[in-house]
Order: structure tokens, then C-alpha cells, then sequence
């Protein structure tokens, strides 16, 4: 199963500080333990979120709103994308993980969906069917 | 921490661990299975240990310290039996003759050889292929005898045999601890990157009804792939291997329809093409045609695989190459199956026309007399030639053949149409 694990913004990471050159060192290290073991799908860093936006959804209205955004905690710094056994087997591998910033911060991990997740909230396939006739159509357009 | 969570952490813990420590102590002891018992016993010791004094804070760490502690126990037990033997005038055969002789010394070499010497001793040849299977996803991949035999459908008694019986013949032949050199090099990696694709394939051809531990051998075989290739970087036909497992894994979400019936790749809709894995896939790809293995079988089927991948839409595959590269794949393993393959794909590049010799040529073939995908392939054909009567027999044929009662319903109803085809032109 995968896994997002998604390293939480804090205030030093919104004001753009760059990681030290040990914590980079090993965060490299441990990104090395990752692929080693057949872990790592994907993983990147991101910018602070002044260089970022968001659309708000209402309705028909779709808003944009420019960064930086205020609730830090809630923010993602960076994520990656990990294939393990278990959600434990998740939670190992974040323990060993070296401390990816100076203040206190989180690391949360999310189960992503997979194939089979999808079923229980299409039991009919109706979605999946109507999918492909849309696709069907624009195929035909084409 | 309750203390099912604890067990379930430490069975977290053994996974990611097993396969080093097993590896770490089989240098020791000269044995894997050997190894592997004093690896379960240092887990035995940590189920004891941990639910009370809490998880140490080097997990792994410390299930290695503990388990080379009775590793080298163990091996200063049986030097002393085997110099009261000595004593009392016996004479020794050498049993394991190379008893590392630096116990402190071996214990610091690096992991990564070790896990490479245990990749290569679970592949070994004098195992049958079942046996090599079932050791490699014990001794690698950390799984369960329980969950081996729930993947592959078997008893959990036939798996747990096998495993004991593997390692008996490893012990009795006397299999060295070792990564092959040379020429054997390669052939026995031929071993080990056939057993991962058997992992995967029996993991891909898993239908969607059946227990989640089926489809998740693609994930393990994945795994050890991508291991492997850290593991052997230099070595084009693991990369092409990885590369071929990680684009047909691509496809997983969209290969199987609402109700469950297989979707054949023309007719899937590509926009759940997993992007991510496509990627990796042709990045693998591309790491093993630039060390000079684009020839090698597994990395030509990931180069036809990769040619799915590129093509945003059916319409848009590019199947001249797709025909090269299946022509390059018969010459390297030449087999009828992959003849069938280059055929089909030679009648998209240039025609049915010219596809229907190259497939009448396999009708001789005695192994492909019972199998429903020649008479399916040459109806195809015929159909699209416009021999209406010869496809409906051919079509027919490949019904009768086929053991998915799904695949013989679209059969006969492609039948039935060259049979309306045919009544109209009459």
C-alpha cells in the first residue's frame, strides 16, 4: 500500500530558511536508507506558501488567493510518496527519520487510495461506467 | 502504547529488519537457515522484551546485536564440540570451511553484500523454482509462511515444507554464502530476476475479487526489484526489469472494469495510467539502455511496455517499433508466444495481410495446439481480411479453448458477427 507522508510547515519554513547543510546531509542519508529498501516512490520539497495560492470553490464562483497563508501547523512543507506493508510499517520509517526542522513540527502520514478502495463508494460502477462513455465521447470528437 | 500496538510496531520493526539481519548473520553462521531461526529468535526475545521497557530507541540495532550474540554463541559451540572431536582423535571433515575467523571484523562489512549473498542464495539452481519463490519472500521480502500460501493459493503446511525442505538442500549441497563472479554472474541474476517476475506476474494476473495478499505481491516484487537495482546498479537487465514491472503496474487501476472483467490494454482509458510509476518505469528504462542492455529480454518487453506508456491515446501507438522490438525479443528468447506477440503487433504496424503468414507459421507449433490466443489472433485476422467464414471458425475454436468464461462470451459473440458479416455478403 502508499502512503503520503507529508512533512508540516512551520514558521521557519514559511519565511523561506533554508535547511542547514548537516540537515540536508542527512536528510540525503535517509532518503538513501529509503530507496535502498524499495520505500521511495517520489518525494520533493516545496516552496513557502507566499509563493503559492489558492482557489476557493463556492458554488460557481472560484476565488484566487494569493499566499502566504496564516495557519502555518496546517501547511505542507514537503511530502513523499512511500510504498510499504502497513500503516506501522509507515510509522517506522517516519520514527527514523531526522528531525526535519528546528521548531517543533509534524509529520503526518496518509493512506493513499488504491484501486480496490474505490469499489465501496462505487458499488454499481455507475461512476466508472459514466466515466467511460464521457471518455467515449471525447474520443469521438477528436 | 497498548500492547497490540506494541506487537504490531515490532512486527513493523521485523519487516524493514529481517532481511539485513538475516543476511548479517548468515556471514556469520554460514547458514540461512540457521540465520533465519536466530533472527525470529531475536524477535522472540523483543516481543519479550519491548511491550515492558518500550521500543530501544535503534530497533534494528538492537534485534542485530542480540541475534549475533547467539550467532557467535553458536559458532564458538560448535568450534569447541568440534575440537573435543579432535581431541578424541577424530578426524574433522571440514563441514563449513570458512567459518568467518574474524567474528568482530565480519560483523562490521557492509549489509548491502550481505543482502546481495542472500538474494543469490534464496535464487540458487539447485532449488526448484516453487522453492526459490517461496525463500526469497521469506527470507527478502519478510512475509509470513501464512501469507506466501494465502498469495499463491496453496496450503499453509505445503509452504512452511518448502521452506524447511529449501533450506535443507541449500545446507546439504553446501551452497556457499557468496555473490557469483563472472559469467555464472549472469546466469544465475537470470535466476533471481525470473523469481521477482513470478512474484509480480502472480500478484498482476490476481483478479480484483480475489484476497488483497494476491495483488500485493506486484508491491513485493516491486520492492525486491527496486532493491536489487541498488543493490546491482551497474546491471542493465535489473533496471530493465524494474522498468517493466513499474509500467505494467501503471496500468493496475485501469486493467479491470466495474464488475470486474479484465480490460485489454487498447481498450483501457488511459487517464488512470498511474503517471508516477510510468516515470519511474522509463527512467529505469533509460538507466538500463545507457549501460548497454537495451537488448536484453526484459528490458526490450519494458521498451514495448514503453511504448504503451507514451501514447496518449490507442490511436496514437507507435507499432512499427512495437514490431521491432518484439522481432529484437524473438531473437534473444526466441519463443512461440513471443512469435504470436510479434505477429499481432506486426499486423497493427502494416496490416493483416501481412501478420496472417507469420502467424500460419506457428500452426505446427505443438505448444501453442491448445492454446486459445493462436486461433483468437489468426480469427482476428481473417475477420479484418474479410474471410468471414474461415475467422468464425477460428474464433470458435479459440472459445472452445479458453477457461475464462468472460474471454469465451466476447469470443463467440465476435462468431456470431462474422457468421451476420458473412450471411450478408451472400
Amino acid at each position: 500500500m502508499k502512503f503520503m507522508i507529508l512533512v508540516k510547515a512551520t514558521k521557519d519554513s514559511e519565511a523561506g530558511v533554508l535547511p542547514s547543510e548537516e540537515m540536508l546531509a542527512a536528510m540525503g542519508k535517509y532518503n538513501e536508507e529509503l530507496v535502498k529498501a524499495g520505500v521511495m516512490v517520489a518525494g520533493e520539497g516545496l516552496h513557502p506558501s507566499s509563493k503559492g495560492a489558492r482557489v476557493r470553490f463556492s458554488g460557481k464562483d472560484r476565488t484566487v488567493i494569493d499566499g502566504p497563508f496564516a495557519e502555518t501547523k496546517e501547511l505542507v512543507a514537503g511530502f513523499w510518496m512511500w510504498q510499504v506493508r502497513s500503516k506501522e510499517e509507515a510509522i517506522e520509517w517516519v520514527k527514523r527519520m531526522p528531525n526535519p526542522m528546528l521548531e517543533e513540527s509534524e509529520v503526518e502520514i496518509r493512506q493513499v487510495f488504491d484501486t480496490e478502495d474505490f469499489a465501496p463508494s462505487d458499488p454499481t460502477g455507475e461512476l466508472r461506467a459514466a466515466e467511460e462513455r464521457l471518455r467515449a465521447q471525447v474520443e469521438g470528437k477528436k | 502504547m497498548t500492547a497490540s500496538a506494541t506487537h504490531r510496531a515490532i512486527d513493523a520493526v521485523f519487516r524493514i529488519e529481517s532481511a539485513k539481519l538475516i543476511a548479517g548473520l548468515a556471514r556469520i553462521v554460514r547458514d540461512v537457515g540457521l540465520a533465519e531461526e536466530l533472527a525470529q529468535d531475536a524477535l522472540v526475545t523483543a516481543l519479550e522484551r519491548w511491550p515492558e521497557a518500550g521500543i530501544p530507541e535503534n530497533p534494528g540495532a538492537w534485534l542485530m546485536a542480540t541475534a549475533k550474540h547467539r550467532a557467535i554463541d553458536h559458532v564458538r559451540r560448535s568450534k569447541r564440540i568440534e575440537r573435543k572431536h579432535e581431541e578424541l582423535g577424530h578426524t574433522i571433515e571440514a563441514a563449513q570451511p570458512s567459518i568467518a575467523p574474524d567474528l568482530e571484523a565480519a560483523i562490521d562489512e557492509d549489509v548491502g553484500d550481505d543482502l546481495l549473498r542472500l538474494v543469490f542464495t534464496a535464487c540458487h539452481p539447485v532449488l526448484s523454482t516453487e522453492a526459490r519463490v517461496a525463500l526469497t519472500l521469506r527470507l527478502l521480502g519478510g512475509l509470513s509462511t501464512e501469507e506466501i500460501a494465502r498469495a499463491f493459493l496453496v496450503p499453509e503446511p505445503t509452504v512452511a515444507q518448502r521452506i524447511v525442505r529449501a533450506k535443507r538442500t541449500l545446507a546439504e549441497a553446501r551452497v556457499p554464502f557468496e555473490v557469483p563472479r563472472g559469467e555464472e554472474l549472469a546466469v544465475r541474476l537470470s535466476s533471481v530476476l525470473q523469481v521477482i517476475y513470478l512474484v509480480f506476474n502472480e500478484g498482476y494476473s490476481a483478479t480484483a475479487g480475489d484476497d488483497w495478499m494476491r495483488p500485493a505481491l506486484c508491491e513485493d516484487a516491486l520492492r525486491l526489484g527496486r532493491i536489487l537495482a541498488e543493490l546491482l546498479p551497474k546491471e542493465p537487465e535489473v533496471h530493465g526489469l524494474v522498468a517493466l514491472m513499474e509500467i505494467q503496474a501503471s496500468r493496475a487501476r485501469a486493467r479491470v472494469g466495474p464488475s470486474g472483467e479484465p480490460i485489454l490494454l487498447l481498450e483501457q482509458n488511459r487517464g488512470l495510467w498511474d503517471q508516477l510509476l510510468i516515470r519511474r518505469g522509463l527512467a529505469a528504462l533509460a538507466r538500463a539502455e545507457a549501460l548497454g542492455g537495451a537488448w536484453g529480454p526484459y528490458a526490450l518487453q519494458a521498451a514495448i511496455a514503453a511504448c504503451h506508456a507514451r501514447a496518449r491515446a490507442a490511436e496514437e501507438t507507435d507499432w512499427p517499433r512495437i514490431a521491432a522490438l518484439y522481432l529484437a525479443l524473438v531473437e534473444v528468447t526466441p519463443s512461440p508466444v513471443v512469435e504470436l506477440n510479434r505477429a499481432v503487433a506486426f499486423g497493427m504496424a502494416f496490416g493483416p495481410a501481412a501478420a496472417l503468414p507469420l502467424v500460419d507459421a506457428l500452426l505446427a507449433e505443438p505448444s501453442l495446439a491448445q492454446y486459445h490466443l493462436l486461433p483468437s489472433v489468426r480469427g482476428d485476422l481473417l475477420a479484418k481480411l474479410g474471410r468471414m467464414d474461415e475467422a468464425r471458425v477460428e474464433l470458435e475454436r479459440a472459445a472452445s479453448l479458453t477457461r475464462n468464461t468472460r474471454e469465451r462470451a466476447i469470443l463467440l459473440e465476435r462468431a456470431a458477427a462474422c457468421a451476420r458479416a458473412s450471411s450478408r455478403a451472400d
